[in-house]
């Protein structure tokens, strides 16, 4: 059957297995495939001709209401997570802007979130995980054991194994609810300043306007948030709204996008209020396949992390003048990196927007890219459709490393998604 | 709490149904014949709130054994406020044509050891005078049609029965609720799944499950458009019918 990433380009024809146990898994290894969950990953780097997909492997395992520690199966959802240990006083430690991923999706993306100055990213706080190994050995991992192959699969887009379950330490929270404070800033330097001004806050993100030019270059509303002290713990539950149809291809163009972002802009309310973790944290949750607003073209995802402030002024500014923006484009100030192979996050400023899958776009990200680069940063495999071998290698300098724990632990010639292939991995 | 016994626990929507029951605290006694993912159900069951889980490996196709299986259950679970019976195959509808032996044991796995779970836990309940009885059927017992009239039989038989011993439960405490899925997302459908067919997701399925149980419905469609389209399909004078290439 035909199957995409969350942008819904490139497309690819796969043929799927649902395991039903991890007993099923290991006999599914031939043929190179790769894990997928619930496909949230952006580009490619769920597609491939054979995968193995996780979705009923989704149980969780043990809690122990001491520790915090929960086992769970990698196709366990952070959505499932989030409703069963919220009304228990527990939350995801790191979270994506999505809770509907696999916790083997958010091993294998390392993700990241509005905390990552403070907490790190997602891999920081598993303690260990289960393995199917290429050659059909089901092995664990950790920063103890076997460290060379935790710290390769951390971060390694599923190409070291399949990722069988996964040992995390929760969060302690004591309310369902997040205190809310949302700052407007009327440039960049105002938002950068915002962003360190608040290093302090435990979340932290900016919606910044990325057709604004000149003056107004970088104007942003910074979200903060802590979560609050007293209960209630309960979720405030509510189904999404469902976009049931692909849009129109001309939906989203440069007038709707800047209209709708100069609105966004002037109506944000600032000041603090208390609102449930759900809307904090996953507020496009509440839109069910907001992807198909691109139309069926689809639409390319681009991340980057950028150590300085120059880079990113340089690099809003192309965006800009291109005039190409998107209408939800996310900066947020990165904390320090980690000692995975591949993980994304280092310390700087990282954006993410989205542009059409169109052919004027892939031009503009090819310019971006040496922009990227040029600046000392990288981009995103789990949002990444389209970078090359060589952009890859310069962002990922680890990647050689990468490829003998890879060859070392007999994921070669198994593991292979259309990503790998595109960035030229073995 | 209630004590509640699932018979063919590693189906999905026997699993999916089951969350919500742990969720609420209940104790549940789970039998399935694949003891790996009967394991790893029970271990995410308790930590999903589940006052107690246990587990019974059993072959259902294995009739001389239900009695047993199920005194042992009551005895686990301490009673039985709830059973609910899960299991089932979707078989090869050309597969049967050519082979009635194949078609038999279809008829097996899907009516007869139904019939048999239902006839004694029917018996338990009617001793208790207590005890909500769930049994998965399906729209395909609605009318035979030429894609799988062997499983729809079966599931026909099943509705049937059902229907007998609502009547005589009727003036009775114990429940018996016939569930009529209509197609679901489940590794049973995988194959319509790529044929592109639009399925059910397990999860409100099994909300809907859950709900009818709660209710003690009699006969619940999940999800609830399948009644009128059934009706339709039930009702369609036979050379239209016949015309259908369903």
């Amino acid at each position: 059957m035909e199957i995409h990433g969350w942008g819904r380009y490139p497309r690819l024809d796969a043929s799927l297995a649902f395991p039903l146990s991890a007993g099923q898994c290991a006999p599914l290894l031939g043929e190179p495939l790769i894990a997928r969950g619930l496909g949230r990953g952006y580009g490619d780097c769920a597609l491939a001709p054979r995968v193995l997909d996780t979705r009923r492997l989704d149980h969780l395992l043990d809690f122990d209401p001491v520790s915090g520690v929960l086992t769970c199966a990698g196709g366990a959802t952070l959505a499932d997570i989030v409703q069963v240990f919220v009304p228990r006083g527990w939350f995801l430690p790191v979270t994506p802007g999505t809770r509907f991923v696999t916790v083997g999706g958010a091993v294998a993306s390392d993700v990241h979130g509005k905390n990552h100055h403070v907490e790190g990213s997602f891999c920081e706080h598993v303690i260990g995980l289960d393995l199917l190994l290429g050659n059909g050995e089901r092995v664990q991992a950790s920063a103890s054991e076997r460290p060379d192959l935790f710290r390769a699969t951390c971060g390694g887009m599923g190409l070291t194994g399949v990722i069988l379950a996964a040992r995390l330490r929760l969060k302690p929270i004591r309310s369902a609810a997040v205190v809310e404070t949302t700052i407007k800033t009327p440039d960049l330097d105002a938002t950068l300043a915002a962003f360190a001004e608040q290093a302090g806050s435990t979340y932290s993100v900016a919606w910044i306007d990325c057709l604004a030019r000149g003056r107004q270059l970088g104007r942003s509303v910074l979200m903060l948030g802590e979560h609050a002290d007293d209960g209630p713990l309960a979720l405030s539950g509510g189904h999404p709204v469902a976009i049931p149809v692909d849009a129109p291809a001309g939906l989203l163009n440069r007038v709707t996008m800047a209209a709708f972002n100069a609105l966004y802009y002037a109506r944000a309310r600032t000041g603090t209020r208390r609102v449930g973790l759900e809307s904090f944290f996953y507020p496009l949750d509440a839109l069910a396949d907001w992807n198909r607003l691109y139309g069926r073209a689809g639409f390319l995802q681009y991340q980057f992390v950028v150590p300085e402030a120059a880079g990113l002024r340089v690099i809003l500014e192309r965006i800009a003048a291109s005039g190409r923006g998107s209408f939800l484009a996310v900066l947020k100030a990165f904390g320090k990196g980690n000692d995975n192979l591949l993980s994304f996050p280092h310390a700087g400023y990282t954006l993410a927007l989205d542009f059409k899958a169109e052919p004027a776009a892939f031009e503009l990200l090819d310019s971006l890219d040496r922009l990227v680069l040029d600046h000392g940063g990288r981009l995103y495999l789990a949002k990444d459709a389209r970078m090359s071998a060589a952009t890859f290698r310069a962002g990922y300098p680890r990647w050689q490393e990468f490829e003998a724990v890879r060859e070392r632990h007999h994921a070669v010639g198994r593991f292979a998604s259309a990503l790998s292939r595109r960035l030229e991995l073995q | 709490m209630n004590k509640i016994l699932v018979i063919g626990a590693t189906s999905a929507l026997a699993e999916a149904t089951a969350r919500l029951w742990a969720a609420e605290g209940h104790r549940l006694h789970l039998i399935g014949r694949d003891t790996g993912r009967l394991a790893a159900i029970a271990a995410d069951l308790k930590v999903r709130g589940a006052e107690a889980v246990t587990v019974e490996r059993s072959d259902l196709l294995d009739h001389a054994g239900h009695a047993a299986a199920i005194d042992r259950a009551i005895a686990s679970l301490d009673g039985l406020d709830i059973a609910l019976i899960a299991h089932g195959s979707l078989g090869d509808q050309k597969a049967c044509e050519a082979d009635v032996g194949l078609a038999l044991r279809e008829l097996d796995t899907n009516a007869i050891s139904v019939v048999s779970l239902l006839t004694l836990l029917g018996d338990r309940c009617a001793a208790r005078q207590h005890g909500t009885i769930a049994v998965i059927g399906s729209v395909a017992g609605d009318r035979g049609r030429k894609s799988n009239y062997v499983y729809g039989a079966a599931k026909g038989l099943v509705g049937l029965f059902a229907e007998g011993m609502q009547h005589r439960f009727a003036d009775s405490p114990v429940r018996l609720v016939l569930i009529k899925p209509g197609p679901t997302d489940t590794p049973m459908t995988a194959h319509l799944k790529t044929a592109g067919a639009r399925l059910a997701d397990p999860a409100k399925v099994a909300a809907a499950i859950h709900r009818a149980i709660g209710r003690g419905t009699p006969v619940a469609y999940v999800p609830g458009i399948w009644r009128p389209i059934m009706w339709l399909i039930r009702n369609l004078p036979r050379p239209l019918f016949n015309r259908l290439d369903i």
